[in-house]
């Protein structure tokens, strides 16, 4: 059976067809036919945002914390232009995410015509794939085929423009079964030798460590679980990237925490002393590796990645293993079980000891005195008063994204939702947003910090309008702290640009959206003040006032191997050399 | 890890076929990459090449399956064996490419490119031009009584050393279409 619709109407139906029950979005001239049809239709929820990129981070988190496929709708031109932030950071976290943007006739297509903007071709190198839908015989098919490519393989964002007489026009309906996805079928089964080899290096390593990824996550809850049984079945200690966290739980008893240039000592002294890394759905993003030529000089390097162009790109691998983590760790564990899961159980006893001691350094300790609460003791009370619930953390980024990752623990996948590769400004917030519409009963906290959270404010607005509870944690240090941190550091104690005069009054401006607002300088009031915003039934904003200089440690400074971490304040001062002061 | 008998930078049983070791000195190699002939593909992959920093000494491509919609795009480019490995692994991520072959690794292949050289000049010169032009088996395509245009097919070093050879003889303009290439043999 044909069926013979506009294109608009295809696009709500290629929606529904493929489960998606909740876009983000802002109308606009080009996609006008589209938000006709979504208003003469019940099964999908349309969540208007105040700005297009807050659509797409939303979606983002969407995506982050169900794994399904987030979708975005906006319109062409400034529309489009407002969704590259979030279509570039979701390609460098590898989140599934559509954007469909409206385009201008095709007949107009190329005559500067208003609104005209060149979509696919702005978006090319920040897309997996992007389309420019010119008939509307063929829109479901791509549509069917955008989705595919999303969540196939590494995840990533699709796009597909559809000008504006391609959504009036009629055509034939394609179904998702009869769409085409020949076109990308990546490998996802690892080189069954390759997994030998590997069992073979884990049967007599020394001083093995696990190095996981978001990878983990993106494979799916199946990947964790696989994850999980490998590490007690091993018995070796196991760090996790920023995008990582979650896939092995934080209270597990072989959980070093995350590694990296604000990781953890014992992490990064493990990972530069092992003889065996076991790369598992990583990237060896410059945040983890630091100075190259001094990244853990010793080992064996084997890397699970399901992306060829991963592997031996930064950091060459021993052995390589091209798949998916659900797969590779199925057959990984099937393989180590039928040889009775050797491993060098003395020498790996001595290693986690040696572990232990490094543990001993202590390295996220603080002392909170005084009447100043510091970033830290605040984000430890968020941690002791909320692991209990049902919980979703997004962050913006800088020293808090960082502080969150460090004193927050993780016990599931999918639901820590943060700006790792890009480092985007501005993500937390409509994250949380989007968070909060996939789990609507669970307590969603935006941790931010002000400078960050003033990028996106704007979206106060959708959280009030669509009744979404989601609790904006800011630390606020009246500070750029992660650029201040930096200044201190590197360019002689020169603070240029990097605070604020003028902020808001967060309170008034939560009222002022009717949203609620909460005020906390003083560290004995801070436990009331966290529970009064968990139990409100509405959008907090709260406005935690933080020690304006504190530093983010532990740290690698650029340009640095793994083991000459600097683990306080006590002198910091020119650590960071001219080789390393050009890298970011 | 000295219980270890995994050769550093052991790659027997990868599904890639990498060199044990790389070396850091660049190499040129001849990529051929089939695509299919849809719009802007052609963008995404130099756009890769610019994108990332990568180098294309020259580019090459047209449709070569009409049924097929298939364009071959053989690209010539630079950089050490990392760096090639990193771009053939880059190129096979792009969603239109179905193919990234290294005609350079993977067994003996051929190279032709065809160029046309503008040599104006009269007397001894002129002679001289056009007694070179046989010697290289180049065709005069157009003539005048001050000029000739030649048609040369060949390697690119072929092509280097015939322009090499024009210029003192009056060399006005060179157009070369960059390299084509395939593996020799049956497959």
């Amino acid at each position: 059976m044909t069926r013979q619709m506009t294109g608009a109407k295809m696009v709500v139906q290629a929606l529904k067809d493929q489960g998606v029950d909740t876009v983000f979005g802002y109308p606009g001239g080009a996609v006008l036919p589209i938000y006709d049809e979504i208003f003469q239709q019940n099964d999908i929820r349309h969540i208007l945002v105040r700005h297009e990129q807050g659509a797409v981070h939303a979606a983002e988190g969407y995506a982050r914390s169900t794994g399904k496929v987030g979708v975005a709708l906006v319109t062409s031109g400034p529309g489009a232009t407002n969704a590259v932030t979030g279509l570039t950071d979701a390609l460098l976290d590898s989140i599934p995410i559509l954007v469909l943007t409206g385009q201008v006739p095709t007949f107009m297509i190329g005559s500067d015509a208003f609104q005209e903007a060149d979509t696919v071709g702005i978006t090319r190198p920040c897309t997996k794939h992007n389309w420019l839908a010119k008939d509307t015989d063929t829109l479901a098919e791509t549509l069917h085929q955008a989705f595919h490519v999303a969540q196939s393989g590494r995840p990533g964002p699709v796009l597909v423009d559809i000008p504006k007489d391609v959504q009036f026009a009629n055509g034939t309906y394609t179904e998702p079964k009869k769409a085409d996805t020949t076109i990308y079928q990546p490998q996802t089964k690892g080189d069954i030798e390759a997994i030998n080899e590997l069992v073979e290096a884990i049967a007599i390593a020394e001083r093995p460590v696990f190095y996981t990824g978001g990878g983990v996550i993106n494979s799916g809850p199946q990947a964790s679980k696989l994850l999980r049984e490998l590490v007690e079945a091993t018995g070796f200690p196991i760090t996790s990237t920023l995008m990582g966290l979650g896939a092995y739980p934080a209270s597990g008893e072989n959980w070093l925490g995350m590694l990296g240039m604000h990781g953890l000592y014992e992490a990064n002294m493990a990972m530069h002393d092992c003889d065996l890394m076991i790369n598992i759905g990583a990237r060896f993003d410059d945040r983890i590796t630091g100075l190259i030529s001094a990244f853990s000089p010793n080992s064996i390097k084997a890397h699970i990645d399901i992306d060829p162009s991963s592997i031996n790109k930064v950091i060459k691998a021993d052995i390589p293993i091209v798949g998916d983590v659900e797969s590779v760790l199925t057959d990984l564990l099937k393989v180590f079980k039928a040889q009775g899961k050797r491993t060098n159980k003395g020498a790996v006893a001595k290693w986690q000891g040696q572990i232990a001691e490094w543990r001993k350094i202590n390295c996220l300790a603080f002392t909170q005195e005084g009447k100043t609460i510091k970033p830290q003791h605040a984000l430890a009370r968020l941690e002791a008063l909320t692991k209990e619930h049902d919980r979703y953390i997004t962050t913006e980024v800088g020293q808090h994204q960082m502080w969150a990752a460090q004193y927050l623990g993780f016990e599931d996948p999918n639901r820590w939702m943060t700006s790792g590769g890009l480092g985007t400004m501005g993500y937390g917030f409509p994250a949380s947003i989007g968070v909060q519409m996939a789990h609507p009963e669970s307590l969603v906290i935006n941790v931010a910090g002000e400078a960050s959270w003033l990028m996106n404010m704007q979206e106060m607005g959708t959280a009030v309008q669509f009744r979404l509870p989601v609790k904006q944690f800011i630390l606020n240090n009246e500070r750029l702290g992660m650029v201040r941190q930096w200044q201190e550091l590197l360019h002689g104690e020169r603070y240029s640009h990097s605070w604020s005069e003028a902020l808001p009054d967060f309170v008034k401006l939560a009222e002022a959206f009717g949203a609620k607002g909460i005020l906390c300088s003083d560290p004995d009031d801070l436990d009331d003040a966290i529970m009064e915003m968990i139990t409100y039934d509405g959008p907090v904003i709260f406005d935690c006032l933080v020690e304006k200089h504190e530093n983010c440690f532990p740290m690698i400074p650029s340009g640095k191997p793994h083991n000459e971490m600097l683990l306080g304040e006590a002198n910091t001062q020119g650590v960071i050399q001219s080789g390393g002061a050009v890298m970011v | 890890m000295s219980a270890l008998k995994i050769k550093k930078g052991s790659t027997s049983h990868s599904a890639y076929n990498l060199r044990p070791t790389f070396s850091d000195e660049p190499e040129t190699h001849t990529l051929a990459v089939l695509v299919d002939n849809e719009p802007g593909v052609l963008a995404r992959v130099i756009g890769l090449f610019a994108g990332r920093g990568y180098n294309i000494d020259s580019l090459t491509v047209a449709e070569v399956d009409h049924t097929g919609h298939t364009s071959r795009i053989t690209v010539v480019t630079t950089g050490t064996p990392q760096v090639i490995e990193q771009i053939k692994a880059q190129l096979g991520r792009i969603v239109p490419v179905h193919e990234v072959h290294d005609l350079t690794v993977e067994g003996a292949s051929v190279e032709r490119e065809l160029a046309l050289f503008k040599v104006s000049g009269t007397g001894d010169k002129r002679v001289e031009a056009l007694r070179l032009a046989d010697i290289f088996r180049a065709n005069a395509v157009d003539s005048t009584l001050e000029s000739f245009v030649f048609e040369l097919t060949g390697t690119p070093s072929k092509i280097d050393a015939f322009a090499d050879l024009m210029r003192p003889l009056g060399l006005v303009e060179v157009a070369r279409t960059g390299v084509a290439a395939l593996s020799r043999g049956a497959q």
